[in-house]
Parts: structure tokens; sequence; C-alpha cells
């Protein structure tokens, strides 16, 4: 097949100018090749230096000229020297003119691609018979006889010296020509990093995923193709290696095949052949066993079709909901009314603000349908037609409504203040990645992934070193993974200023405590907001709701409440048990630290409501023992007032009416206060 | 081999290294709903949609079996009891008068739904007066307190499990405004007393009671007169509550079955700004592809579960072997070894934490900047104080000077480049609709992108469209507008559609539920007179008069030869008297060329071995 096979011709500059860039040039040329090696193991390549010290090409020889033109290699199946030559390019050190050679056997199928790395900064020499844009007209006519793609990367990194602005400009005018007249491609890089990323290193052929109708409504139709956009590169998918075959065996794949066996849970020792299995889904606990003929009946089975549920305002799409990678809508190529449509939609809907939602059954037979925002893509280009980027959006079953505090509801020291609040805005304003007048940084077409990258040349490595270690990332590649030193040092004041406003710390409460710092309460829900019992004992840390503060002790502030609220937990029994304990305590406390009786009246009415507590809870020979204590203890110190308070609150033992587990006799009762009281007389 | 379960709903080469977003339940939910089956709430009705009377009893069973069939969907942990009180038959662990708690076989009584309890609860309504019966459980002059009861048994069934790990919840259907009406004095205050501090204990324990009342339409449902109290209701609350609680039933109805997760942080990440200031943040997956639970491989002859075993053998000596630790790539004519701790090493780029690199203007991130779902970051001060602050003021300037971060995520299964766009917190009728906070784009690199609007590109000006063609397409645009369209209105139907499925097959019911799909154009809506004009009148403006949908189309090369061949074979294949042949047995003497004209020309795939393609054929003729 044509279409897999590939030439590629390299056309690099290796003049000093380019020096300083030159080991990046030589990795992303190996890259190129390296990937060639596994991916595309027929492809062509072939490499020509120019501003190299010697001369070694055929039109010198044939026709003289050309001179510092050096052909490293001719076109020919890649293979592993070529990674070999290329990683130490010879540094030029004459100025060198760029002039195109044809390399390419004219009868070679498949695609021929040809890629120029140079600065551009060298200028051309005249050549001997009209002028160099007529020159450089007639090379791109005969690129587009041969179907020639080109592109152009010019590295603008370093810029240094008094640049020849004459030279420049007539270079980008010459390069621009090659644009205008043949299928060429320019790109101006301005770092290293960005130029790991100008070329692809692997070329995939686009396939289509859908073809036909992009249906607005049954009468209306235009044809469109469907592409992938993105696509995630992944690392290659290496095999297991085994190391059982002996090591003279020189024919060992050393490959392992995987297999797979299905044994019954409940008796190992049964292997259930494939095609006996059954696919089971949970219904709750059980599994509801489904055929596939089953399913093949009654499964969902959408047409192949894309239509037009609508437009809708773009504020309505939120750039968050995109779920994955993303396709491009081109009209049908060729089909020039229906490159119109498209157009006139896309320029509709970037004039408008509007983007349409479709709903897409990709193939015939697909189970599932995706439904996706259509956004414009309008193309500055003139030979580019105009078409729309399309992004699947999530089903409702797809979004979880998960709640999150609003910032306006944390507390106040949560909240930045003025000063802080200017010196972030300074901060997002300075450490500007787009900055004017500058190239963008970090822009993600030019951007290469640095752990692939790093793979490569750890398989680079290897195949030299078995042991080779995994290589750190070079200059370049830190750039994607670290912020830019130089970047860094021109916002310093910003991030400086920045930096001085806010104090962070680690939280020292840490260890202490395992709840959660914000206790998020979902909005909108009915849950009863705490049972009303509080305490001063605890001091509430909540930020917007208030826990559940449960009462575990007897404070000082409110001792009958947090009796009471202890008394009616019913979470474990022997809270009664604590809060009757706690409650003796405490008026014992009071009694024993009573001076001249100042705290009678409220040892009395604690009393008063362990006594009510032990009749609701059934427990009067708790009570009662506590009454006989303080009885015993007032007759001994001979506080005399304080017998005169309980009988004013006719306070005496829970009797057997009361509580059915009392011993006491309502007799017994009535008279317990006066028999305990000291005689006055005595 | 089949071992993914689910391929089925993938798209093409999406792969299973999702393991970061991976969700597990977590807490369980144990919910009793308790059913007030007292004769009131079989004699008052309420008039339904179709304009029929339903009484209070068949709404409150019919929205639990609603509400069941979901739950056994979406939260497949949580427990449920069912229980009736004011019956005149008793079943219950405490042998309490008038509580009946419903369950079938191999079941507890609280426990996971199964099919069958589902099955037999979809039918309680006509066995109820037989096997349970409706008594009034509070009459005066007994000391009988059927909702003390009751209360008392959902309580007793709650008992398990710890209220940190479950959320226990009794929902209590009434139509009895004030249960203790018909008691007077003493005997009154006494029963409000001891059921409210039933309820109390319970409250106590971690359970929440909910109510949901029903009401005839032309009374109201006071809850003033008893239930305020016990759910502890007060001011405003109480007068939102029957409006609320009127929703709250609708919702239970029409939910969708839409598997549930809770609120969980995926990781804990420190996103480093700049000069060793870093700040704490939490990821949340807010938005996932939903895809239908897990496959269970089943022998097909006895439906026991089975289990897959894995063994690695090595390909050239046929040994048996552990899980080879070594990886290997082909290159340059030997195999290059990676160890497992190498690869990791070599995708460890970065340190697992984000670093911010700077901002860029929104307009910079592309509509083809995107890869996958995107994370939801929200910061927490739990382990670093002043995280909080810091990210409010970045996010407070990004919103104002309508930038984005990019920033560098250093993964260590998949190390990107994200954009972190701040989004505002919406607030619609009082829900949140778009939490505050951040969102996390994971950036294509330049390899994941994809130059495929230049493959078709020309030397040539390419068609474009004029200004009038463009103004007639913003007012079709302008006709064909959803309004109020938002993200996730749409459910899935294809999941949807599994979920009817299965709950037919498991419920054993005997008709396939028909799933709506939401998800096809507005038929009615594209037919109005104003819309197919303006569709006219685009199509007029860009295609001209006379446009032939086929016409204007190059047929493609392989197309034509496609065509050709299959003219050829229908020609061809007329020679033949297959009917004669089939019945003959003599296909299987005839070349799979000649077997192929038969295929091609009755538009029947040629692909398979000699066998199938017979097979194929006999299968056509209908033999």
């Amino acid at each position: 097949m044509a279409r897999t096979r590939e030439a590629l011709l390299l056309l690099l500059d290796v003049s000093p100018s380019m020096h300083s860039v030159l080991p990046d040039v030589e990795k992303l040329c190996s890259r190129l090749i390296q990937k060639k090696l596994i991916y595309g193991k027929n492809h062509e390549v072939g490499v020509i230096l120019f501003g190299t010290e010697e001369t070694e090409n055929e039109l010198t020889k044939e026709v003289g000229g050309y001179e510092h033109v050096k052909v490293l290699q001719d076109i020919k199946v890649v293979d592993g020297h070529l990674v070999q030559s290329l990683k130490h390019l010879p540094q030029g050190t004459c100025a060198g003119d760029y002039m195109l050679i044809k390399k390419y056997g004219e009868t070679y199928k498949g695609k021929k691609h040809l890629c120029l790395i140079t600065d551009a900064l060298c200028p051309l020499k005249d050549p001997d018979v009209g002028t160099k844009e007529d020159q450089v007209s007639t090379i791109a006519r005969q690129m587009v006889a041969f179907g020639l793609r080109m592109k152009n990367i010019v590295v603008r990194a370093s810029l240094s010296g008094e640049p020849h602005m004459r030279v420049i400009i007539e270079n980008d005018n010459l390069l621009n020509i090659f644009s205008k007249k043949s299928s060429a491609k320019t790109l101006f890089v301005d770092s290293t990093t960005s130029l790991r990323g100008a070329r692809k290193t692997r070329d995939i052929s686009p396939v289509t995923i859908f073809r036909g109708d992009l249906e607005l409504s049954e009468k209306m139709k235009i044809k469109v193709w469907v592409y992938k956009k993105t696509g995630e590169e992944k690392f290659p998918t290496l095999k297991k290696y085994s190391d059982k075959a002996p090591s003279t065996d020189k024919f060992a794949t050393h490959e392992v095949k995987v297999d797979y066996e299905y044994k019954s849970v409940e008796d190992p020792s049964k292997v259930v052949p494939p095609e006996q299995r059954i696919k089971g889904y949970r219904y709750g606990p059980q599994v509801v066993p489904i055929s596939s003929a089953e399913w093949e009946a009654v499964k969902f089975k959408p047409e192949k079709s894309v239509k037009l549920l609508g437009f809708t305002d773009a504020s309505n799409i939120l750039r968050h909901y995109y779920m994955k990678d993303v396709n491009l809508f081109i009209a049908e190529p060729g089909n020039s009314r229906a490159t119109v449509a498209v157009s006139a939609l896309a320029r509709a809907m970037k004039e408008m603000n509007k983007v349409a939602i479709v709903r897409c059954v990709w193939r015939q037979g697909q189970q599932s349908v995706v439904v996706g925002v259509l956004t414009p893509n309008v193309s500055e280009k003139i030979n580019i037609p105009d078409s729309f980027y399309f992004n699947v959006l999530p089903f409702a079953e797809d979004v979880r409504e998960f709640q999150f505090p609003s910032f306006s509801k944390f507390p106040v020291s949560w909240q930045p203040n003025e000063q802080q609040q200017e010196a972030a805005d300074n901060l997002v304003k300075m450490l500007d990645l787009a900055p004017s007048g500058k190239g963008e940084i970090l822009q993600p077409e030019l951007t290469p992934n640095p752990a692939l990258e790093r793979f490569y040349h750890h398989l680079e490595l290897k195949s030299e070193h078995q042991d080779a270690a995994p290589p750190p990332l070079d200059d370049s590649l830190k750039k994607i993974t670290e912020p830019d030193p130089t970047l860094l040092a021109e916002s310093q004041s910003a991030i400086d200023a920045f930096c001085g406003q806010f104090v962070i710390k680690e939280n020292p409460k840490l260890k202490k405590s395992t709840r959660r710092f914000l206790r998020e309460k979902p909005s909108g829900s009915d849950e009863p907001n705490g049972d009303g019992s509080v305490s001063d004992a605890q001091a509430v840390n909540s930020m917007e709701s208030k826990p559940v503060v449960t009462v575990d002790k007897i404070g000082d502030l409110t001792p009958i409440q947090d009796f009471e609220a202890m008394m009616s937990r019913r979470d474990c029994p022997d809270w009664v048990d604590k809060a009757i304990e706690d409650m003796k305590n405490k008026i014992f406390g009071l009694l024993e630290n009573s001076n001249e009786g100042i705290n009678y009246p409220k040892a009395v009415e604690l009393l008063v409501a362990l006594r009510k507590g032990c009749i609701l809870e059934q427990e009067p020979k708790q009570f009662n023992d506590v009454l006989e204590k303080v009885c015993k203890i007032c007759r001994k110190r001979n506080f005399s007032t304080f017998f005169d308070f309980l009988m004013s609150k006719k306070l005496s033992l829970i009797s057997k009416s009361e509580a059915v587990d009392s011993d006491i006799t309502d007799d017994e009762a009535g008279s317990f206060i006066v028999k305990s009281q000291p005689k006055h007389e005595d | 081999m089949e071992l993914d379960p689910d391929d089925v709903f993938r798209d093409d080469d999406e792969e299973s290294d999702n393991e970061f977003y991976q969700e597990h339940e977590a807490t369980k939910e144990y919910v009793v709903y308790l059913v007030d089956a007292s004769p009131k709430m079989f004699s008052t009705t309420c008039p339904a949609e179709d304009q029929t009377d339903e009484t209070h009893f068949h709404i409150a069973v019919s929205c639990i079996a609603q509400s069941l069939k979901t739950q056994i969907i979406n939260r497949l942990y949580d427990e449920v009891a069912i229980c009736f009180f004011n019956t005149r038959k008793k079943k219950n662990l405490q042998d309490l008068n008038g509580v009946f708690v419903f369950n079938v076989a191999e079941r507890e009584q609280l426990d996971r739904p199964t099919a069958r309890f589902i099955k037999e609860f979809d039918h309680i309504e006509e066995s109820f007066e037989k096997e349970i019966g409706s008594q009034y459980g509070i009459v005066s002059g007994s000391r009988e307190n059927s909702l003390y009861n009751a209360l008392w048994v959902a309580q007793g069934l709650l008992r398990k499990g710890s209220s940190k790990t479950a959320d226990k919840r009794i929902l209590l259907f009434t139509n009895e405004d004030d249960p203790f009406g018909s008691i007077k004095g003493a005997a009154k205050n006494d029963m409000t007393r001891t059921t409210m501090q039933r309820a109390k204990d319970a409250q106590d324990l971690g359970i929440s009671i909910e109510l949901l009342p029903l009401s005839p339409p032309d009374e109201e449902f006071k809850v003033s007169h008893f239930y305020a109290d016990m759910i502890g209701l007060e001011g405003d609350d109480l007068a939102l509550f029957m409006p609320s609680a009127g929703q709250k039933l609708e919702d239970m109805k029409d939910q969708l079955r839409k598997r549930m997760f809770s609120k969980r942080i995926v990781k804990r990440i420190s996103f480093i700004i700049a000069n060793g200031l870093s700040i704490e943040l939490n990821t949340y997956a807010l938005i996932r592809p939903t895809v239908p639970g897990a496959i269970t491989w089943l022998d097909s002859v006895t439906n026991h579960p089975l289990k897959t075993e894995r063994s690695f053998i090595c390909a050239d000596t046929g040994a048996l072997m552990q899980e080879p630790a070594k990886r290997f790539q082909p290159y340059k004519g030997e195999n290059i070894k990676f160890s497992v701790q190498e690869l990791s090493e070599i995708k460890r780029v970065s340190t697992g934490h984000l670093r911010l690199h700077g901002f860029k203007p929104l307009s910079y991130l592309k509509d083809y900047h995107n890869l996958r779902p995107s994370t939801f970051v929200f910061p927490s001060d739990k382990e670093v104080v002043g995280s909080t602050c810091i990210f409010i003021a970045l996010h407070r300037s990004m919103l104002r000077l309508n930038r984005f971060a990019v920033a560098f995520y250093g993964n260590p299964s998949n190390p990107r480049l994200v954009a972190l766009v701040a989004q505002d917190e919406i607030v619609r009728a009082g829900g949140q609709v778009e939490p505050p906070g951040m969102h996390m784009i994971y950036l294509p690199y330049s390899d994941d992108i994809r130059p495929v609007e230049e493959l078709h590109s020309d030397t040539d000006a390419v068609p474009r469209a004029s200004d009038d063609e463009v103004k007639k397409a913003a007012a079709l645009m302008k006709r064909i507008d959803l309004k109020d369209f938002s993200v996730c209105q749409f459910a899935n139907p294809s999941l949807q559609r599994h979920y009817a499925v299965l709950q037919a097959l498991a419920l054993e019911e005997d008709d396939m539920p028909e799933i709506k799909d939401e998800t096809v154009p507005d038929e009615e809506g594209m037919a109005r007179p104003g819309v197919v004009k303006a569709v006219e009148e685009f199509k007029l403006s860009v295609y001209g008069d006379n446009y032939d949908e086929e016409g204007d189309v190059k047929v493609s090369e392989a197309s034509r030869k496609r065509k050709a061949a299959t003219e050829n074979a229908a020609k061809e294949c007329a020679n033949y008297d297959w009917a004669d042949l089939a019945d003959k047995g003599k296909l299987k003497e005839m070349t799979v060329q000649e077997l192929k004209l038969y295929l091609m020309a009755h538009n029947l795939s040629t692909t398979g071995r000699k066998e199938t393609l017979i097979s194929r054929i006999l299968t056509h003729m209908g033999k």
C-alpha cells in the first residue's frame, strides 16, 4: 500500500548561527527516526546538511555551484545507523544557502515530506539567472508537481547580536512563497522546547470515523467527514519478556503467552470452557445472567446518523464538560456546496457566539449514542476550509452532583484581604505565558511529551548499553515539567509580593483530630440540624453548620441542662450512671466549698434535678444514697441552714409510689428530713 | 478473547488505564420505610395524573416500589426495611402490636433489596388486606400506641452497624397529622410525651426521621399538630416544609436510574506556586463516563460465578512461569529490555505535584485542547493552613482577568500539562449548579494533536460562505435555539435501556419496558413552519435550487469499483440455479469465488471460511 510508505527528507542548517540549538535539532531528528524504526519500518529518510565546511552533492558535480551542501545520507529505508549519525551533526563553519535539490526518485509512490530546519539568518546567494523569487517559485512549482509536502521550522531563539533584519525579511518572504505556491507550512519557534515539539515525530495516517450526512433537519443535510483531532499518543505496548530460553538459542522470541482459564468459584478444580460462559450483571445482591442472544434481541440499536438537536449560547456549555478527545467535522472534500454550507454555519456560529448540539452514532451497529457540541473553527488561511470541532458532552448519569461550600461562607480569616487580592491580581498578570508581541510559551501544539521523549532517549541508550539508567530530562524538557527560571526571574517582584502577602503553616492540630476540618453539609437537605442540646464544655469549632454537640460531662455553667441532656442520651446505657455520678460529685463539691452557705441554693437545685432524673430513669436507690450521704455530711458539719432549704423544697427520699424499685415507704420518705435534721437543742 | 466487561459501552480506542479515577462506594445508607396502614390511608384519595383516584396507601407503596427499583441500581449497598403500622396483624422482633415488618425469604429484615423483595412488594396491595390488614392502632381507652411501637421497631431494625459508617434514616409516610387526636386529656399528653421521647432516643442514636406527609387535595396536613416537634421544625422551616415535602415525594418517584457515587477525594495534591509556596488541594471526579456495572462471568450450565485464572507460558520453551518482571521492545534488530521499575521511573518526570507555570488568557485554551474528562480541584486547610485563602485570591483574579493557569501535573501514571480554569459558583433555584473551584483540563502534547484540517487543503482557495449565506445561517440559528440547554439534560439511552432490561429480567417481568430516547431531535419543533422556512432558505442560499444530493459528489474510485463488482456478480449469479444446488448439497463442491457471487449479488457479507459462506447462503435462502 502506497499510503503506508513515506519518504522524508531532512534539510538541516548547521551553519554557525544554528550551533546553539543543534543539540535539540539532533534530538528532534533522532526521535523522528526512532519512531520510524518502531512504527514505520519501511519509511525512507534522507538527510542533507547545509552550511557545512565541505561540499558533497550530485548537483555540484553535475552543474556546479551548491557549495557547502553535504548529503549526509541519501534517501533510503530507515535503519539504526541513521540515529547514530544524527547524533553528532558536524558543526558547519560557513554560512550556507538552502537550495533544494531533487533527491526523490521520481517514481516513488507514497507520501513525500520535506522538513527544513533553519534559522534563516544567512543571506542567499543571488542566482545566475533571474531573481531569488523566481528561483523559489520554480522550486515550489516543482514540489507541487512531485506532490511534495514541505514543513519549514525556523528557529528564532538565538536572536543575538545585531539581527540582519534585511536578510531575515527577505528570507521570510521567500519562505512565504513556499507556503503560498505549494502545500508548505512554515512554523516559527522561539525556544528550544518548542523546537522539540515543532515536528510531529510520528505521522499517523488519518482515518475518518464517520462519513455521511450532518442532518440539520429531514430536508437539509450536509455531507461531512469526521476525523480525530486529538488522540493521546501512548507508550508503545511492550511485550512481556521470557528469560526461559537458553541464551544460545538465537531464534528465541522471548515472548510470553498469557493463557486464561475459567474456574468455578465453588469448585476450583472444575474448568469451564470460554464458550460455556455467560455474562451476569449485578441486580442487588444477585447476579442476573443474560445471554448474548437475549441482549442482541433487546439492546439499544440506534441507526448510524449525525443529527442536529439545536443551537444554543456558547456560554451554556462550560469548558470543563468536554469529556474526551476531540473530533473535527469537515465538509466532504471536493464537495464545494457542502464546504460553503459548513462555512456559513461556522461563521454564523462564531458571529453570534452560538454552538450546535448534535447527536451522533458514528457506525451502524454501535450500541450507544454520543451527544456533543460543535464549535466553529473558522480558518484563517484561504486554502484551508472552515470546519467544526466536536466535543463529547456528559449525560445526566455522568455528572456527579457533589456540593461544595461557597467561598463566601468561609470564615473571614480565609478570605483574602484587599492587599492580598491585589498581589494575586498582579501575579496572574505578571506571570504571563502569552506576553504580547512574543510567542506563546508552552503552546500545546509545540510541546513534546517529556515522558515519551525520555522513553525513546532511554531506548536508544539501552541499545548501546543494556544496563543504562533512565536519563535525566535535558534542559529543553525541564522547561515543561518545571517553570522556566528566566520567566520566574522576570516576574520576581510580583512573586515576592505575592508570597509576602500570604502566610501558610502546617496545621498543628492535625495529629489530634481525625475529623475533617471542613464539615460540608449538603445544601437542600432536610436533615435536622443537631438535637438542640447545648454545652459550654465544647467550643463550637465548625464553620457553617453547627455540628451535633453531644454532652459528655456536666459543666459549671448549666449543670442542670447538661445533666438532663446526658440522662436522655440513649446511645449507651452508661450515660445515665455517668450523669448521676457527675451530679453527685458536683453536689458534694458545692457543699464542700460552700462558704457560709452561699452555694446551698445551687446544691439544692441540683438535688431537685437529680431526683427528677432518677425517678424518670427509675433509679431511686442512686438518689436516696446521695441524699442520705448529703444529710450525713451536713449533720457532721452542722450545716443547719441547708436543711431549711431542703425543707422549703420539700425534698425527700424517692418513695415506692414514685419508683417501684424503691424500698422506702411514703411515710419514711415524709419523715426523712425531720429525722435527719440535727437537733438544735442538742 | 473477551475480558473487558465494559467493551460494549466503550468507544473505539479508549483504554482502561483509568485507574486514577476509579471510584469506590463509601458510606452506606440504612432506610426504614414506615408506612401508616390505617383505614384512613385507604379511604382518602387523591386524583392521579390519569384522572382516576388513588388511595394514599397506593401512593406511598408505589413510591417506595419505584424508589427500591432505582435504589437497587443506584446504591447497591444500601439496606432497607419496610414496616407498616396500624395493622391488624403484627410481625416484628419486639412482638409489638399493630406493627408489621414486610419481608421475604432469604433476607434479613434490614438488608439490601433483592429482586424477590421488590417483586413481592410490587404486589403488596393485592394481598394486604388478607395478610396484614388495616386497623387503627391508637384508640381512646386503650394504652396501645402504634406510632410509638412503629418507631421502636424501626429503631430496633436500625440497630445494626455504626452510625459513623452508615446514614440511618426512617421515612415516615402518613396522612394523619394528629395521631393522638382521638385521645383526650392526660392520656394524650402522656402518649405524646412518650412518643416524642422515643423519637428523640432514635435521633440520639444517629437516626434521622423524615416525614413524607400525604394530604387530600382539599385539606392541609398540619405539621404543627404533632410532627413539627418530632422532626425538629421551627420558624421559617415550618412554613417551607409542606411544599418541600411534596417535592420530595415526587423526586422519589421519578428518580433517574443512575449509579450514585459518594463524594470522595480522588487525590490530595500540593500545588506549588512559586518560591517554595505551595498549597493543599483536593481533587474530585465530578464528571466521568458511567458504565453499567461490572460483569460477573457465570457458568451457563449452573449459573455459578466463575473466576479467571491467568497463567504465563514461555513461547519458546512452553514452560509455565511467574508473571515476568521485564518487558521488551524490539529495536534495531535487538530486544531492548526494560524492568517494570525502569518504566515507572521513566514516567516520573516530576514529583507528583502540580507546579504552576504561569497564566494565559482564556482565548488561548482552544476547543481542541482536550483529551479526557476534567478533574475538579478544591482547596483544603486540613494540612496546610492558609491554602484556602491563597486559592480564593487566585480564583478571583483569574475570573476577573479572564485567565487560566498552566501547570504541570506530575501524576506518576500520566504526567501532563494541565490548564486550571476557574469556575465561579452558580446557584440556581436554591441549589448549587456549579461548585466554586477550578477545573483541571488535561492538555494534549504536540504529538497528540493532528493537523487534520490541512489534510485536504489545496493550493487554491477553498470556497467560503458569502455574507448573505452567513446571514441565512444566523437566521436558522435563531429559529432552532435551545434556550435553557444544560449539558446533563439527557439520560444516556443506552444505559437506561441496560438498566430497564436488567430489571425486567431480574423481576421476570413479561414485557420489556420501552425507554424513551431523549437524545433524538425534537421532530415536532423541527416541523414548525418558521423552522422549516428558515431551513429552506438556508438550503436555497448555500445549495442553489437544483441540488442533487448525490450528483455533486465525486464518487470515489473504490466505491465505483465495488458497485461494478456487485453488478457483475448479480449478472454472473443468475447463471446458477442456487436453489437446486443447495437442495442437492452441491454448494460444497463450488469454489469460494462462485459462492461469493451469490453473496455479493444479495448484498451479504463475503467474509469467513467456506463453511461460513455456505451456511450464510442457506440462511439467506431460508433453508
